[in-house]
């Protein structure tokens, strides 16, 4: 997991450049980089986010109007059925009390041809009774034998005479099935007043409830006031059974309410007082079931949300770490450029510098040269002054002195020439030994050993001198740097094929941690240590080999020393791009 | 032969010139161009031309030397090193006979043989 992390981790994210001083914000790319995915990610999600929300709100309430509406449309339509079915029959006994005498209907024969016609018409009808204003039963046809029953002191036969009809709750009837009562009061012309009294079952309303053909969990029954099944329902018991929901409170309209169920579940509940009737009609459905289109849209929903959601952090991860990759590459180009810029004026300076240092001491050097010369040739050619040994030493220590200035002297005059780019033959040999003349001194009062061991059939070959020159001379700097006092430099100059020749310049300082040794050669980087020695950076000697064509390695080991390792090619090819190329390539690396 | 030095450091070539002549080398010496030219009466076989001196330079005064003495060779001497004048007086007098000071005077009579031996230039 770590080592995915670091493999995705980008470049940028561990690079601080000290030397960006108080703008050392302005290129902290991991702070650039979370801000940027932050405002971006902000920016993109909180509509999106704040969009679809609005949306599931509007659907979901859309969803639920909708169920409700349905739901409170077929109410209503079967409250209007029953109200017609319980109407017609209402219509047709109110027509037989009126077309019919009482004498007429007190004749049992009369009453059972007019039973038998109802029956042949209507579905359901079960008897026919006539009651006198006393509250008997004057005549009856039907499977009881109810004739002369006394119906005076009955609830429903005070009420019939109150309001002129009545209708009753339902009852357990004939054969065990739920009967209905129906009863009309008829004044006589005398004053007097008789009632009919009918019966039917009520198959014909279960018919049409369980004709609504309801989904799934669905269920359409009717209850009395008091919360009696009137009808059998599906799921919430049989007829004359209590109802374990509550009885709905009056209204005139259709209702339709949200409520939980016995089982706790929740329901859509459409229900309906039938005018004058003590029926309540209810139509209770599971919630769950009506919103499975919307369940199904939810999903659909937090799905594209999601997807969204995914789809755009990485987008946005991938887009800003790709965008600082590049800011930081640029950066790290132009950072790289400056510190070229920088090390070539020094240079200059230097090679400026070392110029006029010998020239001004060449002059009197040269003037010394001449007169110690003088005198000597005057011991030499004339001959009563040679006999002193003593000034002969004398003059050959000065003429050896001014030798050694010289041999100096020209060594900085031959850097300085070396600072331009002249392409020549360039004897390898020659310019290690140089560079090692340069540092004779300091390796003599440290006390380091340096080897040179090179091949015998090392050619002189075209290159940039003065290039190798300061890419030897920063190699070896690094490896005085990396010794300790006492310690020991090997040059190692091989031909290694055809084309190329190695130069190899081995210490046994104080070596190179692993975890550095990947970043060595790019332009920023400095452990402080002895490692960096001179200054110059091991960044532009990387510069440096890739311009004259040729390429560099190292191989450390803490405690035991360092290699480096340089190869150049025999023919020489000036790239003018290398410069750009390197520099990625050791931002990169 | 007959030498002529030019250097602006009098110290440095009275100097040479009486050691040259130690050595049964007939040498005069000037401190400036403009002495060089205005000699009258000799002919020189080999100028040592300072090359960076006021006015007229070493190269410059070559140019007119050779007029003034055809079949003149030429060694130049220099302290400076600056690189225009190190790349012109090289090219002028061939890097051989283009010489860094201090001069070893062996080495410079070594030169001046030699140079004799080539046709002038």
């Amino acid at each position: 997991m770590t080592t995915l992390i670091q493999k995705l981790k980008p470049n940028f994210w561990d690079h601080h450049d000290d030397t960006a001083g108080s703008f050392n914000r302005m290129f902290n790319y991991r702070f650039v980089w979370k801000i940027s995915i932050f405002l971006m990610i902000a920016v993109a999600l909180v509509p999106l986010i704040f969009i679809t929300v609005v949306d599931y709100q509007v659907t979901r309430n859309a969803v639920r109007s909708e169920i409700l509406f349905r739901t409170s449309r077929l109410v209503s339509n079967t409250r209007r059925t029953l109200f017609f079915f319980l109407n017609e029959h209402r219509a047709v006994l109110n027509f037989i009390i009126k077309d019919n005498s009482y004498d007429k209907l007190n004749n049992e024969t009369r009453l059972l041809e007019l039973l038998n016609n109802l029956q042949n018409e209507f579905t359901g009808f079960i008897d026919l009774g006539i009651i006198d204003a006393n509250g008997r039963q004057s005549a009856y046809v039907g499977p009881y034998s109810l004739e002369g029953a006394d119906y005076s002191d009955q609830d429903w036969f005070k009420e019939v005479i109150e309001r002129g009809h009545y209708i009753s709750d339902v009852f357990m009837g004939f054969r065990r099935i739920p009967h209905l009562a129906i009863a009309f009061k008829h004044d006589l012309p005398n004053g007097n007043f008789f009632v009919l009294r009918a019966s039917f079952d009520t198959e014909s309303f279960e018919d049409i409830l369980s004709n609504l053909l309801l989904s799934g969990e669905g269920d359409a029954f009717l209850i009395n006031h008091e919360g009696i099944l009137q009808t059998r329902s599906r799921f919430h018991g049989n007829a004359l059974e209590a109802l374990k929901l509550p009885v709905p409170p009056f209204s005139e309209n259709t209702e339709v309410i949200e409520t939980s169920d016995q089982d706790g579940d929740r329901v859509v509940l459409g229900y309906a007082y039938i005018a004058d009737t003590p029926y309540i009609l209810m139509i209770v459905k599971q919630t769950d079931e009506l919103m499975k289109q919307w369940y199904k849209t939810r999903s659909q929903l937090i799905g594209f949300l999601v997807v969204s959601i995914t789809s755009i952090i990485i987008v946005v991860l991938g887009i800003v770490t790709f965008m600082v990759s590049k800011i930081d590459q640029a950066d790290q180009r132009r950072f790289a450029a400056m510190h070229r810029v920088e090390y070539e004026n020094k240079m200059a300076s230097i090679g400026r510098m070392a110029a006029s240092i010998a020239h001004e001491v060449n002059n009197p050097l040269a003037i010394i040269n001449e007169k110690a010369g003088l005198i000597k040739d005057l011991f030499t050619f004339r001959e009563q002054y040679g006999q002193d040994p003593k000034l002969i030493g004398s003059v050959d220590s000065i003429l050896k002195s001014v030798n050694r200035c010289g041999a100096i002297t020209k060594r900085l005059l031959k850097f300085a020439r070396n600072m331009d780019e002249v392409i020549g033959p360039v004897n390898l040999v020659l310019v290690v030994r140089e560079v090692l003349g340069f540092l004779e001194k300091e390796a003599d009062y440290r006390s380091i050993q340096i080897t040179v061991n090179a091949d015998e059939d090392i050619p002189e070959f075209e290159t940039d001198r003065g290039k190798v020159q300061q890419i030897l001379l920063n190699i070896i700097n690094n490896a005085f740097a990396a010794v300790n006092d006492g310690g020991r430099i090997e040059v190692a100059i091989k031909r290694r094929d055809k084309e190329s020749i190695m130069v190899a310049v081995i210490d046994d300082g104080c070596g190179i941690p692993a975890a550095n040794i990947r970043q060595i050669f790019e332009p920023f980087f400095s452990t402080k240590s002895k490692i960096g020695g001179t200054g110059l950076g091991l960044s532009i000697t990387y510069g440096l080999v890739q311009e004259i064509g040729g390429t560099i390695d190292v191989e450390s080991e803490v405690g035991e020393g360092t290699r480096f390792t340089l190869n150049l090619p025999l023919t020489y090819q000036k790239r003018t791009d290398q410069r750009e190329k390197s520099n990625e390539c050791t931002v990169g690396g | 032969m007959n030498v002529l030095l030019v250097d602006d450091e009098i110290e440095l070539v009275d100097t040479l010139a009486e050691r040259l002549n130690i050595r049964d080398i007939e040498a005069d010496w000037v401190t400036s161009g403009e002495e060089a030219l205005a000699l009258e009466g000799k002919r020189y076989d080999i100028a040592v031309l300072d090359v960076k001196m006021p006015r007229i330079s070493g190269i410059e005064l070559k140019k007119k030397l050779q007029v003034k003495y055809p079949g003149i060779h030429f060694i130049f001497m220099t302290g400076h090193g600056s690189e225009d004048d190190f790349r012109s007086g090289a090219a002028e007098a061939g890097s051989d006979y283009y010489l860094v000071k201090p001069v070893d005077i062996d080495i410079l009579i070594r030169k001046m043989n030699e140079v004799l031996e080539k046709p002038s230039g």
